[in-house]
C-alpha cells in the first residue's frame, strides 16, 4: 500500500544519478563549448594579408605560365622571415594557390575551404566566373619549398610545431646531416633533440663507409627506437660481413623486439580494460534486473540501442555542438531508457513475475518490435554518431605508446557508472528495499516495502543503466538497430559468470572476459577468440553453476 | 496403450490425408484438378520439417520443463551433416569441374577434403551422420548441464550461447563448411535428380512420414511410465530422486533424443530449402520454434506441430505482402503468448484445469491479482504449496495429456 512518506525516498535512488549528471554537466559544457571554438589553423587567415617579399616582380613571376620564372619568386619569398610569407609557400606546395592571369589576382585556398584574394583578404563567394588556374611547380621546387618550409618550423618558438617539423623531417629524403647537426646544439627540447638523434642515426646507418664506432652507436640508439624506419635502417646491417656490426644489429633488434613485445602487452590489457568496460557497462543494468529481480529481459539489447540512438537524436537536435550532445545524452538516455523500460515493466512483466521462462519470450518479443521499429521509424541503415573533440585523439604516454581518447574515457565511465550503481544500492533507501526484496520478498512485504513499486524502480534503473551503455558505445561501434543484439548473448554470459545478483561479480567478469578475448585474438582470430570464451564459459558453468561469485546463505536458495 | 486416444487419431487421420493429397498431387500432370505446384508442395515440405523441430522442443520443454533456446542448433547441424552429402554429389556437375571438392574448398584453396568430410559420399552414413552429430552434441552438452544441474533460465541461457558459438563458428571459412554462404546448388540424391517433380512428391512424402513416426514416439514417450517420470520432473523436480528416479539420465535421454529428432528434421529440410547457411544457427530462428510450439501449446505435440505450420505460413504470407510489418506480429505474438496464452491455443480450445485465458483476463482487468509476488527465488515455499497439491499418480498422468502447469519453468 502507498505511504506517503516512503514514497519519495525509494526515489531518491534515481535522483542521485540524475544529481550527478547535472554536476557533470555544468562542469563540462563550458569546456565542451570552449571545444568547439575555432581551431588554432583559421587565425592565420586574419593577419597580414601580404608578405613583405611579395612584390609586383614575384607576383608577376607567380602567375607567368613559365615554371621556371617561379624560381624566382620563391627564392624571393625565402628572404621573407615573416609568417605570412610561410604560409604562401606552404599553400604553393599544396596547391593551394590560385591565379587569375588577366588580372594578375593571386588566391589562396582558406583551411575551412573556398578562396580568399591574398592582397585584400576578401573571401570568394563564386569561382566560377573567375577562370582559376592552379600555381604550378615542378619536383625539383616541390624539394626546396619542402626544406626552406621545413627550415622555418625548425627554428619555430612555438615547441609544438618544432617537434612535429623534427618528427616529420624522418620521412623527408633530401636531409643535410650538417644543418641537422648545428639544429641539434642549439636545441633544448628532448623530444626534438631525440628526433634529430633518430635522423643522424639512420643518415649514418645509410651512409657508405661510415665508422664503424659511429654505427655502433647508432645502432646501440636505434635500438631502443621502436619505429619502423629505425628497424627498416638497422636490418642490412644484421646480415653484415663484420660480425662485431652484425652481432651489434641483431642485439639491437632484439632489444626492439623486447621492447615492441612489452609495449604490445601492454597495449592489449588497455584493449582488454575497454572492452572489459563495454560489457560491464552493458551487463551491470542486466546484473540489476536479471540478478536482482529475477526477470531475463532479452529487450536489454534493444536499451542499449535506444541509448546510442539517443546520442544521434541528440547530436542532430545540437549541430556543431557533438561534444554537448553527448554529454547531455548520457542523462537524457537514462530518463528515455528509463521510461521505456517503465512501459515495458508496468504493461508486460509484472504479469510474469513467476514464470520467467515466459519473460524470456515475452521480452523477446519486445525486442523484436523495438528494433523494427528502429527499423521504420529512423531508418535500418546505421546513424553516424559524430565524435567530439575531447573524445578524439591519442594520448602519448611514451613515445611509442598511445592510446585512444574514447576507450580512456569509455574506461573511466564505466568506473564511474559501477561506482554510481553501488552507491545506489548500498546507500540508498531503494538499494536498501531492493536488496530487501531479493533476500525474502515476503518479509519484506510484511515490513512495508511496496515491493511492486520497487520491481518497477529497479527495473526503470537496470534499463536506465542500459541506455548510459548504448551512450558509451555510440562512441565505439555503428549505431544501428541491431546494436543491442550483438552484444546481449555476451553481456548474459557475463552476467551468468559473474554470478547472478553480484554486481562485484559482473564487473570482475566482464573484465576477465574482456582481458582473455584480448588476450586471444592475437592467437586465434577475433572469431575463434569469441567462439572460445564462449565454450569455456559454458564449461565454467557447469562446474560453478552459480558462477564466480556465488550468493551466500539464505539469498542462495536459488 | 492409449496412444492412440482422439487427439491423436485426428492428427494422424489430417496428417495422412494432407501429405498423401498434396505429394500425389505433384505427380499428377499439370492439367489435373488435384495436380499441386512443385513449389507448394517444397514450401509444404518446409513446414513439415519445421514441425519436426517444433516437436522436439515440445517434447523436451513442454514434458521435461527445459527450454531450449538452441535446438536450431541441431536442426542446422543435421542439415549440415546431410548437405556434405548432397554437395558430394554435385561431384563433377560443380562449376570448377576438375576436382572432386566441394567449389568453396577450391576457392579457399584446399586441395584434398579435410577428415571430418570421410564418408559424405555415402548415403548411408550421411543418414547416420544427421543422427551422430546432433545426437552426440546433445549427449555432451546435455551431459555436462544436466550433471551439474544447471537448470531453469540458466540453461536457455547457455543454450543460446551455444547455438551462437556454433554460428560465428560456421561464418569462419576455414572450417570447411562453406563460411558464409553455406551449402548450396545441390543436384542429386542417389542419382535421382533434386527437382524433379517425383523427388519432390517423394521427399514431401518422407517429410510426412518422418513426422508421423516422431509424433508416435513422442506420443509414446508421453503415456509411458517414463512419460510419467517427465512430468514429474517438469512439476517438481527435487522430489523425483526420492522417488527413485535417476533425474540427470532421464534429462540426458529425452534431451539427446529430442536433438536427434532435430538433426533428422534438418536433414529433410536441406533439399526441399535447397540452400543452408550459418544464419540458421542464429539464436533469433531457435527462439521463433520456441514461440511456435508456446502458441500451438507446449506439452501437447499436435500443438506444437499445429504452432509450427501456422507461424511459419503466417511468415510467408505477412512477409511477402507486408515485409515490414511481420516483426511487429513475431513480436507481439510472443508477448500474446507469454501473458495470455500460457497454454498456446489448444488451451485455448481445449482448457484443461484453471483456465488461463480466465485468469489472464481477470489479472488484466485488476479482478484478482495473478500472485505477481511469487518469484522464482521462492522455490521452497513453492513446494509447500506444491505438496499439499500433489496429485495422485493417475491425476498426474491426466495432467500429462493436459499441457503443463503454467507457472512451473
Amino acid at each position: 500500500m502507498p505511504k506517503p512518506l516512503k514514497k519519495s525516498r525509494p526515489l531518491a535512488g534515481l535522483l542521485l544519478p540524475s544529481l550527478f549528471f547535472l554536476v557533470l554537466l555544468a562542469w563540462a559544457s563550458p569546456w565542451a563549448k570552449a571545444q568547439e571554438g575555432p581551431g588554432p589553423g583559421l587565425e592565420l587567415s586574419d593577419g597580414p594579408a601580404r608578405p613583405a617579399g611579395l612584390t609586383q616582380a614575384v607576383i608577376e613571376s607567380l602567375v607567368s605560365s613559365k615554371v621556371n620564372d617561379r624560381d624566382l619568386a620563391i627564392a624571393a619569398l625565402a628572404q621573407d622571415q615573416s609568417e605570412a610569407a610561410t604560409e604562401l609557400l606552404r599553400a604553393l606546395l599544396e596547391g593551394g594557390l590560385m591565379t587569375q592571369r588577366a588580372s594578375q589576382g593571386l588566391y589562396l585556398a582558406s583551411p575551412e575551404g573556398g578562396y580568399r584574394e591574398l592582397i585584400s583578404g576578401q573571401p570568394l563567394g563564386d569561382l566560377g566566373g573567375l577562370n582559376l588556374r592552379k600555381v604550378g611547380i615542378n619536383n625539383r621546387q616541390r624539394e626546396s619549398l619542402v626544406s626552406i618550409i621545413n627550415n622555418r618550423t625548425l627554428v619555430s618558438p612555438d615547441l609544438a610545431v618544432r617537434r612535429r617539423a623534427a618528427a616529420a623531417l624522418v620521412a623527408s629524403k633530401s636531409l643535410d646531416p650538417e644543418l641537422i647537426r648545428e639544429l641539434l646544439s642549439k636545441e633544448s627540447d628532448g623530444q626534438v633533440i631525440r628526433s634529430y638523434q633518430k635522423i643522424l642515426a639512420i643518415e649514418t646507418l645509410g651512409r657508405e663507409g661510415a665508422p664503424e664506432e659511429e654505427v655502433l652507436t647508432a645502432l646501440n640508439f636505434l635500438g631502443d627506437n621502436l619505429t619502423p624506419e629505425a628497424r627498416e635502417s638497422m636490418r642490412a646491417y644484421a646480415e653484415s660481413e663484420n660480425p662485431a656490426l652484425a652481432a651489434a644489429a641483431q642485439g639491437a633488434m632484439a632489444r626492439q623486439d623486447h621492447q615492441l613485445q612489452h609495449l604490445a602487452f601492454f597495449e592489449t590489457i588497455f584493449f582488454g580494460l575497454s572492452l572489459g568496460s563495454v560489457l560491464v557497462l552493458i551487463g551491470i543494468g542486466l546484473a540489476i534486473t536479471f540478478g536482482v529481480m529475477g526477470v531475463i529481459n532479452m529487450a536489454h539489447g534493444e536499451m542499449v540501442m535506444l541509448g546510442a540512438y539517443t546520442v544521434w537524436a541528440l547530436q542532430s537536435l545540437l549541430p556543431g555542438q557533438a561534444g554537448l550532445a553527448l554529454i547531455l545524452a548520457v542523462p537524457v538516455s537514462f530518463v528515455v531508457t528509463g521510461l521505456v523500460g517503465a512501459i515495458l515493466e508496468l504493461s508486460i512483466i509484472r504479469y510474469l513475475y513467476s514464470r520467467p521462462l515466459e519473460t524470456l519470450l515475452a521480452t523477446y518479443g519486445v525486442s523484436l518490435v523495438l528494433q523494427q521499429a528502429v527499423k521504420i521509424f529512423i531508418s535500418s541503415n546505421n546513424r553516424s554518431v559524430e565524435t567530439p573533440q575531447f573524445m578524439s585523439g591519442l594520448l602519448h604516454l611514451s613515445d611509442h605508446l598511445t592510446v585512444t581518447y574514447s576507450r580512456l574515457y569509455i574506461i573511466g565511465f564505466c568506473l564511474v557508472v559501477f561506482l554510481m550503481i553501488n552507491l545506489v544500492m548500498k546507500r540508498t533507501r531503494l538499494g536498501l528495499e531492493v536488496r530487501a526484496v531479493t533476500q525474502n520478498r515476503a518479509m519484506a512485504q510484511a515490513m512495508g516495502v511496496n515491493s511492486k513499486r520497487v520491481d518497477t524502480l529497479t527495473f526503470v534503473l537496470g534499463s536506465g543503466v542500459a541506455g548510459m551503455a548504448g551512450v558509451a558505445l555510440s562512441q565505439l561501434t555503428n549505431v544501428g538497430p541491431n546494436l543491442g543484439q550483438s552484444y546481449i548473448v555476451d553481456s548474459f554470459m557475463v552476467v551468468v559468470f559473474g554470478g547472478v545478483g553480484n554486481l562485484w561479480g559482473t564487473f570482475l567478469g566482464g573484465l576477465i572476459i574482456g582481458m582473455a578475448n584480448k588476450f586471444m585474438e592475437p592467437i586465434n582470430g577475433a572469431i575463434m577468440a569469441k567462439i572460445l570464451i564462449m565454450v569455456g564459459i559454458i564449461l565454467f558453468i557447469q562446474r560453478h553453476p552459480s558462477g564466480l561469485f556465488p550468493q551466500k546463505g539464505r539469498a542462495a536458495s536459488l | 496403450m492409449r496412444i492412440f486416444d482422439l487427439s491423436t487419431k485426428i492428427f494422424c487421420a489430417l496428417l495422412v490425408a494432407a501429405v498423401s493429397f498434396l505429394s500425389l498431387g505433384v505427380l499428377t500432370p499439370t492439367s489435373s484438378f488435384f495436380h499441386v505446384e512443385p513449389y507448394t508442395a517444397l514450401i509444404i515440405g518446409k513446414y513439415l520439417c519445421y514441425a519436426i523441430l517444433a516437436l522436439s522442443i515440445d517434447l523436451v520443454w513442454g514434458y521435461l520443463g527445459i527450454l531450449s533456446l538452441g535446438h536450431g542448433a541441431f536442426f542446422a547441424l543435421g542439415g549440415y551433416a546431410f548437405g556434405m552429402y548432397l554437395m558430394r554429389q554435385i561431384g563433377a556437375k560443380s562449376v570448377y569441374a576438375a576436382s572432386d571438392l566441394p567449389d568453396f574448398m577450391i576457392f579457399i584453396g584446399w586441395d584434398k577434403l579435410p577428415w571430418y568430410w570421410l564418408g559424405s559420399h555415402s548415403f548411408w552414413f550421411s543418414c547416420l551422420l544427421v543422427l551422430l552429430a546432433p545426437g552426440l552434441l546433445g549427449l555432451a552438452f546435455g551431459w555436462t548441464a544436466f550433471r551439474s544441474r544447471v537448470s531453469g533460465v540458466y540453461f536457455s541461457i547457455i543454450s543460446q550461447a551455444l547455438t551462437y558459438a556454433l554460428m560465428l563458428a560456421f561464418y569462419l571459412n576455414n572450417l570447411g563448411f562453406g563460411g558464409n554462404n553455406g551449402f548450396t546448388d545441390f543436384k542429386t540424391i542417389l542419382g535421382f535428380d533434386l527437382r524433379s517433380n517425383n523427388m519432390i512428391g517423394a521427399l514431401l512424402a518422407i517429410s510426412g512420414l518422418v513426422l508421423l513416426l516422431s509424433y508416435l514416439l513422442c506420443r509414446y514417450l508421453a503415456v509411458s511410465r517414463l512419460g510419467l517420470v517427465l512430468v514429474a520432473i517438469r512439476d517438481n523436480e527435487p522430489r523425483v530422486p526420492f522417488a527413485g528416479y535417476r533425474v540427470e539420465t532421464v534429462k540426458l535421454f529425452i534431451f539427446t533424443l529430442s536433438a536427434m529428432m532435430a538433426g533428422l528434421a534438418g536433414a529433410l529440410y536441406l533439399p526441399q530449402v535447397g540452400i543452408i547457411n550459418p544464419s540458421l544457427f542464429a539464436p533469433v530462428f531457435s527462439v521463433e520454434m520456441v514461440v511456435c510450439v508456446a502458441l500451438g501449446g507446449r506439452g501437447t505435440l499436435y500443438g506444437a506441430v499445429f504452432g509450427a505450420i501456422m507461424v511459419n505460413l503466417c511468415k510467408s504470407t505477412l512477409t511477402s505482402a507486408y515485409p515490414m510489418a511481420w516483426p511487429f506480429v513475431l513480436g507481439g505474438l510472443f508477448v500474446a503468448v507469454a501473458v495470455f496464452l500460457p497454454q498456446g491455443l489448444a488451451g485455448l480450445f481445449f482448457p484443461q484445469g484453471e483456465s488461463k485465458l480466465k485468469r489472464a483476463w481477470s489479472s488484466l482487468f485488476g479482478l484478482k491479482s495473478p500472485s505477481p509476488d511469487l518469484d522464482l527465488d521462492w522455490e521452497p515455499d513453492d513446494q509447500e504449496l506444491d505438496d499439499e497439491a500433489e496429485p495422485s499418480s493417475n491425476h498426474l498422468s491426466k495432467a500429462s495429456l493436459a499441457g503443463p502447469k503454467a507457472g512451473r519453468a
